[in-house]
């Protein structure tokens, strides 16, 4: 049998304006249906933390939804120290997220600007 | 020399204590290593260990461990974190020999631990950030850590732990995140174990 996996793609526009919780809801709500979410732009550290904090309260044991699995990528802080001096440290490279169910979604190999992921079975299905 | 800076800071810093929090994934050895810290500056330890993944799930610490190197010192209040994890399937303990109802139990306090351990980042001085040297150090659970204790100005150590297996790469953790101190050891056997706490001292005292 196909088991089809959906992949949904938000921009950055959309995402533009919204609360960290605003973002961390529409996340979850599409993970929590199934579906694998490409962030334009990516999240911050403070908004990878929220997310796992929001997810570690919707985790239910008696249900089928027990997290999630994050990948950011382009968020590689390897800044020399002129750059930090000069105060150049915080600047955003162009970065993206993927945000997937943690029983479809599985890394294979990440390095700096690549990432090899497998859309997997339930294991436990 | 001392620059008049340091001297100062170090003036103003005296007698204060530095909340240490170990921070990392799952089963990458912090609760091994806050008792080996325990251990060698109290002669007691933090908390048990196990093989099964999120045995510590609340932080739970040791206060006042001076540590003394040098000739410099430092007083921590030293706090072992849950491992920060973005899963937790209560049948992942099944394969352990824990039931059903034991397991869910366990999973439902993980979560738990894992929120608290991630609302103490707001309130720690400093971090040992634990990383397993036998794995790939790309991993999400490490970037988010840090990326959170970058924005917040806190300072970080990373510690390479797991040096005494043979798959250890150290190197690689040391290529991945060079804009912090990294510190190979083994908290279980205790090598280089000095080394760390020189950079402690170094670093935050």
């Amino acid at each position: 049998m196909i088991r089809m996996i959906r992949l949904d793609f938000i921009s950055k526009d959309r995402m533009e304006g919204k609360t960290v919780m605003e973002k961390v809801r529409t996340i979850l709500g599409m993970v929590k249906e199934g579906s694998l979410v490409v962030v334009e732009g990516g999240l911050s550290p403070e908004e990878e933390k929220t997310l796992i904090e929001t997810t570690m309260l919707e985790i239910n044991t008696t249900d089928d939804f027990f997290g999630i699995e994050l990948y950011s990528l382009g968020d590689e802080r390897s800044v020399s120290r002129i750059k930090k001096i000069l105060g150049i440290n915080g600047e955003r490279k162009s970065k993206l997220t993927v945000i997937g169910p943690s029983n479809v979604l599985e890394q294979i190999r990440k390095e700096p600007g690549m990432i090899s992921l497998l859309a997997k079975s339930n294991q436990y299905q | 020399m001392v620059s008049l800076r340091r001297l100062i800071y170090r003036i103003i810093r005296k007698k204060r204590k530095v909340k240490l929090g170990i921070y990392g994934a799952p089963n990458v050895g912090k609760t091994t290593l806050a008792n080996r810290i325990a251990m060698d500056w109290k002669g007691t330890i933090v908390g048990r260990v196990s093989e099964v993944p999120h045995e510590t799930r609340k932080v739970q610490g040791m206060e006042n461990v001076l540590i003394k190197v040098n000739g410099g010192e430092i007083a921590l209040d030293i706090l072992d974190m849950p491992g920060i994890s973005t899963k937790l399937d209560y049948r992942d303990f099944l394969d352990y020999g824990i039931d059903v109802i034991e397991a869910r139990e366990r999973a439902k306090e993980a979560t738990k631990g894992v929120i608290e351990a991630i609302k103490w980042l707001e309130h720690v001085d400093a971090v040992l950030a634990v990383m397993d040297s036998t794995k790939d150090p790309f991993n999400q659970v490490n970037i988010t850590i840090l990326g959170n204790l970058e924005a917040r100005g806190i300072p970080v150590i990373i510690v390479a732990n797991k040096i005494d297996l043979p798959e250890a790469k150290p190197n690689m953790i040391k290529v991945a995140f060079p804009q912090h101190p990294v510190i190979p050891i083994s908290a279980l056997s205790g090598e280089n174990v000095d080394k760390l706490y020189m950079e402690i001292v170094r670093k935050l005292g």
